[in-house]
C-alpha cells in the first residue's frame, strides 16, 4: 500500500492567553491516502479549525507546536521545514478554502487577477497566460460569463459565486491537498449543494485529495470517503464514513447523530439533547473529554484518557471510548 | 446576495483563534497591564497630588521675587534652581501643574458633555437630524481652532475660565463623532430591538441601553483628550493668552526662561520636562484602556 | 378547533435603498391559531425575517392588516401599541447581542416588567428568580452576571425569559437556533417545546433550516423573493411538495446517511433576481425546471389544495 499523502502524528496546538495555555488541538493522530476525501466534522471549539490551520501553516504568533508533533505531507515534515520550503508547498501542495467568502477575497483586487496570482508567483505564468487559465477556470467552477466576470471585484458577486470564485483561486495552483474549512456554513442550502458539487467534482477529477471541514454531519454523510470527529481538540472516532454512521462507537458521536432534528421524524418529537456544555480547553477533564456530558460516564471515564482502539468489524475504524456503545443494538435508537 | 448573518454559529466557544487574536501584548506578563501603563499611571497620580496639596507640602512660594539668587542653577535651597526674577522653578512648575491639570480635565469634560449627547441623537435618531448635526459639526471644524481660542482670550480675556470653555468647545465635534459611531455601531444591535419589543420609547434606549455602552469608548478617548488640552493649554500661555502673567503655568514658564535660555537652560527645561512627561502618560494610560475597552466591548458582543 | 390569535392580509414592507425600492414583502396574508406553531421558511433575502419584523411592528409596516386577538397593530397609534407589545414578544437570532453587554441579567429580564409598569421591585424579582428556573438556569449563580459570562444558549435562554415575563400570547422566534451548535440546538429547541405547553404560546418561527422546522412547526409556509410559495401542514409539505421551490428546497438538505447519495437538487442555479425587478408573473420562475409562458405572464394566486394546504403556482407537484 502507498504511503499516505497526509500523516498527522500526535498533532498539538496550543495558544498563550493570559489565562493559561489553551489546548485548543491536543494529540491529534490521522492519516489520508491520496485522492480520499476526509470529512473533519466538530462542534465549536472542538478544534477542527486550528487543526486545518496547524497544517496550513497559518497559525498566530502565541500558539505553540509542542515538540512530539509531526505533520507528513508527501514524505516531507511540514514542522520541520524552513519557512521557504514551507511557503513553496501552499498553493501547489496544499490549497485552502475559507468559511467567510466574503472576507477571503481581497475586496479592491479584480477576481482575475486573484485568479492568476497564485500562478505567477508559484509557476511563473505569464499575465496573458494566466489571465486564460483564469478564464478557463471560473468556466470549471461554474461562473457565468467568465470573460466578463474577470474583471470585476468581489463585491460584484453573489456569496455562492464568492465561494466559487475562492475555489478557482486555490484550484489554480493545482494543489495536490484541498482543504475546505467550513466552505458552505455562510451560505444558503440550496447554494451549498452547489458548491459541495463542485469540490466533490473537482476533487474526482484531478484525483485530488481532499479535507472537509464542517459542523454538519449531513454534509459529510453522501461526500466523504471518512469521517474523523473531533470532540474539546482531540479526535473521538474515525473511520470509513459508512462504517462510522452505520457501527457508531462512540458515545459522543452517537449523541451528536441523536440530536439532530431528522426530516423523517415526526413533528414536535422530543429531541435528544446534550446536556452541559463543552470542557474548558484551558484545564480539561482529567479523563475522556466528553465524560462530564455523557450518559454513560463512570469513575474511570472521568480519571483515566481512553485510548484509540480499533472497531472488531473494520480496523479502520477506531474510537476512544472506555464504554463504547454496542454497534449490535439498536434499540436505543427507537426509545 | 446572500444575508451574512445566516447559518453561521456564534457560540462564543466558536471563534478560537479570534478570540485569542485580541489577547494583545499591551497586556503584561501578570496577565493585566504592563509597566508602561503603570509607571505613567505613577507619575499622573505624583503630579495630581503634589498639585492638588502644594500650599502644604512645604515648598517656597511660588511668586516671592528673590533679587538676590537670580537663575541660581539647581542647588540645594532651590532644587530645580530659581528663574530670571529669583522664583524657585519647583514650585512654579508645581503651581502651574494646577492650571495644565484643570484645563487638561475641564476642557474635556466641557467637550464631552456636549459632544455625547449631541453624536447620540444624531446616531441614534439619523435622517435629518443626522444630516443637520454632522454639518454643523463639519462646518465648525471648518473654522481654525487657533484663531477661535485668539478670538475668545481677545473679547473675554485671558482666565482659566475662558481658556477652559473656549477648548471645551473645540473639543464638541471630536466627543460627537465618536460617540456617533458608537451609537451607530449599537443601534442595531439586537438587544436595542429587544428594548423596543417591550415598548421602551426613544429616552428610555438612548440613556438607559445605549449610554452604559456608548460612554466607554467616549471615555477612553477622553483620557487622550486630556492631553491634548494640555498641550493646547501650553501653547496658549508660551503665547500670554492663558492665565495672566505673575501666574505660573507651564507654557509660561517656558517662554520666559527663552531669553536666558544659554546661561540658564534648567528655567525652561523644567518645565518642559515635566510637561512632556505628563502628557506623554496621559497618551500611555489613555490607549493601554482604550484598548483594554475595546477587547471588553469585543468580547461583550 | 381553535380561533384565530394572529390575522396578517397583504402586508406589504418596503424600503428604500441607494438603488431603488425594494419591496421585501410583497402582499402575504396568513393566519395563526392559537397554540399553533406556524413556521416561515426559505433562503436569506426571502423576507421571511422581514416579514417576523413587520408583525413586530419594528419597523411598521408599509401596508396591510395584522390583526392580533381583534386589535389591529398596523392602525394602532403609538401609545396603544405600547401597551399592545406586552401581548407579543420575539426572541432573536444572535443570542449574544441580543442581550445588553453592560446590564445584569438580572435588570434585563426584569425590564419588561418596569416598562409596563407592573410589580414592585421585589416582586419583579421573584418572577425573574421563577423564570430563570424555568429556562435551566440556576438563579443564585446568574441573576447579577453579565451577558458576556455566558454561552450562546444560555443567553438563548436568558433571551427566552425576557421575552416570556409578560406572558405573552404571541411568541416570535426570529432563527432562534441558528446561531448555535447542534448539541445546545436541541436543547434550546426542547426548552421552547416546554415553554409552548407552559404558556399557552402561539408561535411565529422563522428559520433557513427545514430539519428544525420539521421538527417544531404545526404548518409551514415557503418563502421565495417576497412572497409565498406554499403553506400546508408541516406532514403534507414535506412529504409531498406541490411547489416546485419547496421540493428544491427539501432537495437540497443534506441527509446524515451515507447510504442516502446526494442528489442534484431540482432547480436551475444562477443567483437569486434582485428584489428591486423581480420577475414577472412567477417570481421563481426563472430557477423553476418546470416553468412555463403562463408563469412569465400571469402571477400565480394562491389556491387551495384538496388536502387543505395552499400553493401559488401555474404547475403543482401534487393534486393540480
Amino acid at each position: 500500500m502507498a504511503a499516505p499523502l497526509l500523516e498527522l502524528t500526535n498533532v498539538s496546538t496550543h495558544f498563550h492567553s493570559p489565562a493559561g495555555r489553551v489546548r485548543a488541538v491536543d494529540g491529534v493522530s490521522v492519516s489520508l491516502e491520496a485522492g480520499q476525501t476526509l470529512g473533519l466534522v466538530g462542534e465549536s471549539g472542538s478544534g477542527k479549525s486550528v487543526l486545518a490551520r496547524t497544517i496550513m501553516g497559518l497559525l498566530p504568533s502565541y500558539a505553540e507546536i509542542p515538540e512530539g508533533s509531526a505533520i507528513t505531507f508527501d514524505g516531507q515534515n511540514l514542522l520541520t521545514m524552513d519557512r521557504k520550503a514551507r511557503r513553496a508547498i501552499s498553493g501547489p501542495g496544499i490549497g485552502m478554502i475559507f468559511q467567510d467568502p466574503m472576507t477571503s477575497l481581497n475586496p479592491v483586487m479584480k477576481i482575475g487577477q486573484q485568479v492568476y496570482e497564485g500562478m505567477r508567483h508559484h509557476f511563473g505564468t505569464s499575465k496573458a497566460a494566466g489571465r486564460q487559465r483564469a478564464i478557463e477556470l471560473l468556466t470549471e467552477v461554474g461562473i457565468p460569463q467568465p470573460d466578463v466576470r474577470i474583471d470585476q471585484f468581489p463585491h460584484q458577486l453573489s456569496g455562492g459565486m464568492r465561494q466559487r470564485v475562492a475555489i478557482a483561486i486555490a484550484l489554480a495552483c493545482e494543489p495536490k491537498l484541498l482543504i475546505a474549512d467550513e466552505p458552505t456554513t455562510a451560505l444558503d442550502v440550496t447554494v451549498q449543494s452547489g458548491i459541495l458539487d463542485l469540490l466533490q467534482r473537482e476533487q474526482r477529477d484531478r484525483g485530488m485529495t481532499l479535507i472537509l471541514i464542517t459542523h454538519d454531519l449531513g454534509v459529510v454523510a453522501g461526500r466523504c470517503d471518512q469521517v474523523a470527529v473531533m470532540y474539546a481538540g482531540g479526535i473521538v472516532e474515525t473511520g470509513s464514513t459508512r462504517s462510522l454512521f452505520a457501527r457508531t462507537r462512540m458515545r459522543y458521536t452517537q449523541a451528536l447523530l441523536d440530536s439532530i432534528p431528522r426530516l423523517d421524524r415526526p413533528p414536535h418529537e422530543r429531541l435528544k439533547s446534550i446536556g452541559g456544555r463543552p470542557p474548558n480547553l484551558i484545564t480539561p477533564p482529567p479523563g475522556c473529554r466528553f465524560a462530564p456530558r455523557c450518559a454513560f460516564s463512570d469513575a474511570q471515564c472521568e480519571s483515566a484518557i481512553p485510548p484509540m482502539q480499533a472497531d472488531e468489524a473494520d480496523a479502520t475504524h477506531s474510537f476512544a471510548c472506555w464504554h463504547p456503545r454496542d454497534p449490535e443494538q439498536t434499540a436505543e435508537e427507537v426509545a | 446576495m446572500a444575508d451574512p448573518t445566516t447559518n453561521r454559529p456564534l457560540d462564543p466557544v466558536r471563534p478560537t483563534l479570534s478570540r485569542f487574536r485580541r489577547m494583545r501584548p499591551t497586556t503584561g506578563k501578570s496577565g493585566q497591564f504592563g509597566i508602561a501603563f503603570w509607571l505613567p499611571l505613577a507619575w499622573l497620580v505624583l503630579i495630581s497630588f503634589t498639585a492638588i496639596f502644594a500650599p502644604w507640602i512645604g515648598i517656597q512660594d511660588p511668586d516671592s521675587l528673590d533679587f538676590i539668587n537670580l537663575q541660581t542653577p539647581p542647588n540645594d535651597a532651590h532644587l530645580l534652581g530659581t528663574d530670571h526674577l529669583g522664583r524657585d522653578v519647583l514650585a512654579r512648575v508645581i503651581y502651574g501643574a494646577r492650571v495644565s491639570l484643570v484645563v487638561g480635565f475641564c476642557a474635556p469634560v466641557v467637550g464631552m458633555l456636549l459632544g455625547l449627547p449631541i453624536g447620540m441623537i444624531a446616531g441614534y435618531f439619523g435622517g435629518r437630524i443626522d444630516g443637520f448635526i454632522v454639518g454643523a459639526i463639519d462646518t465648525f471644524l471648518a473654522v481654525p481652532g487657533l484663531v477661535l481660542l485668539l478670538l475668545f482670550s481677545l473679547i473675554f480675556g485671558g482666565s482659566l475660565l475662558v481658556v477652559t470653555v473656549s477648548l471645551g468647545l473645540l473639543f464638541i465635534p471630536i466627543f460627537s463623532r465618536i460617540s456617533r459611531a458608537a451609537t451607530l455601531s449599537f443601534k442595531s444591535s439586537e438587544f436595542i430591538l429587544a428594548a423596543r419589543t417591550i415598548g421602551a420609547n426613544d429616552f428610555n434606549i438612548l440613556v438607559r441601553e445605549l449610554l452604559p455602552n456608548v460612554v466607554l469608548p467616549v471615555l477612553a478617548f477622553g483620557l487622550v483628550a486630556v492631553a491634548g488640552a494640555i498641550v493646547v493649554e501650553g501653547a496658549l500661555s508660551f503665547l500670554g493668552l492663558s492665565v495672566p502673567a505673575p501666574h505660573p503655568s507651564w507654557g509660561g514658564m517656558i517662554a520666559g526662561g527663552r531669553e536666558h535660555l544659554e546661561e540658564s537652560p534648567h528655567i525652561s527645561i523644567f518645565p518642559a520636562i515635566v510637561m512632556f512627561l505628563t502628557v506623554l502618560s496621559f497618551n500611555l494610560v489613555g490607549d493601554t484602556l482604550r484598548s483594554r475597552f475595546a477587547d471588553v466591548r469585543e468580547a461583550a458582543i | 378547533m381553535s380561533q384565530v390569535l394572529l390575522d396578517v392580509r397583504d402586508l406589504v414592507v418596503e424600503f428604500p435603498t441607494r438603488k431603488g425600492l425594494v419591496q421585501a414583502v410583497s402582499g402575504v396574508t396568513f393566519e395563526l391559531r392559537r397554540g399553533e406553531t406556524l413556521a416561515l421558511v426559505g433562503e436569506s433575502g426571502c423576507g421571511k425575517s422581514t416579514t417576523a419584523r413587520a408583525v413586530m411592528q419594528l419597523p411598521r409596516p408599509t401596508s396591510g392588516q395584522i390583526v392580533l386577538d381583534g386589535d389591529d397593530l398596523v392602525a394602532a397609534g403609538k401609545r396603544d401599541l405600547r401597551r399592545l407589545r406586552r401581548r407579543f414578544q420575539m426572541i432573536f437570532q444572535n443570542p449574544i447581542a441580543s442581550l445588553n453587554p453592560r446590564k445584569r441579567i438580572s435588570e434585563i429580564i426584569e425590564k419588561p416588567l418596569k416598562i409596563a409598569g407592573l410589580m414592585d421591585a421585589e416582586k419583579r424579582r421573584q418572577a425573574v428568580e421563577e423564570l430563570l428556573e424555568t429556562v435551566g438556569l440556576d438563579p443564585a449563580v446568574a441573576m447579577d452576571k453579565r451577558p458576556h459570562e455566558f454561552s450562546g444558549g444560555q443567553c438563548q435562554r436568558i433571551s427566552i425569559a425576557r421575552a416570556l415575563i409578560l406572558e405573552p400570547d404571541l411568541l416570535i422566534c426570529d432563527e432562534p437556533v441558528s446561531a448555535l451548535d447542534v448539541s445546545i440546538q436541541a436543547q434550546i429547541l426542547n426548552l421552547l417545546e416546554d415553554m409552548k405547553q407552559r404558556y399557552d404560546l402561539t408561535m411565529l418561527f422563522i428559520s433557513h433550516d427545514l430539519a428544525v422546522v420539521r421538527n417544531v412547526a404545526d404548518r409551514v409556509a415557503v418563502m421565495y423573493l417576497g412572497r409565498f410559495c406554499e403553506v400546508g401542514t408541516s406532514e403534507s409539505l414535506f412529504d409531498s411538495p406541490a411547489h416546485p421551490y419547496t421540493r428544491a428546497l427539501l432537495s437540497a438538505i443534506p441527509v446524515p446517511d451515507p447510504t442516502v447519495t446526494p442528489k442534484p437538487i431540482e432547480m436551475i442555479q444562477g443567483d437569486l433576481p434582485s428584489p428591486i425587478s423581480p420577475p414577472s408573473g412567477c417570481r421563481f420562475r426563472t430557477r423553476c425546471p418546470v416553468a412555463s409562458e403562463r408563469c412569465a405572464a400571469e402571477v400565480p394566486e394562491m389556491r387551495d389544495l384538496p388536502d387543505g394546504r395552499a400553493v401559488a403556482c401555474h404547475h403543482p407537484l401534487v393534486g393540480a
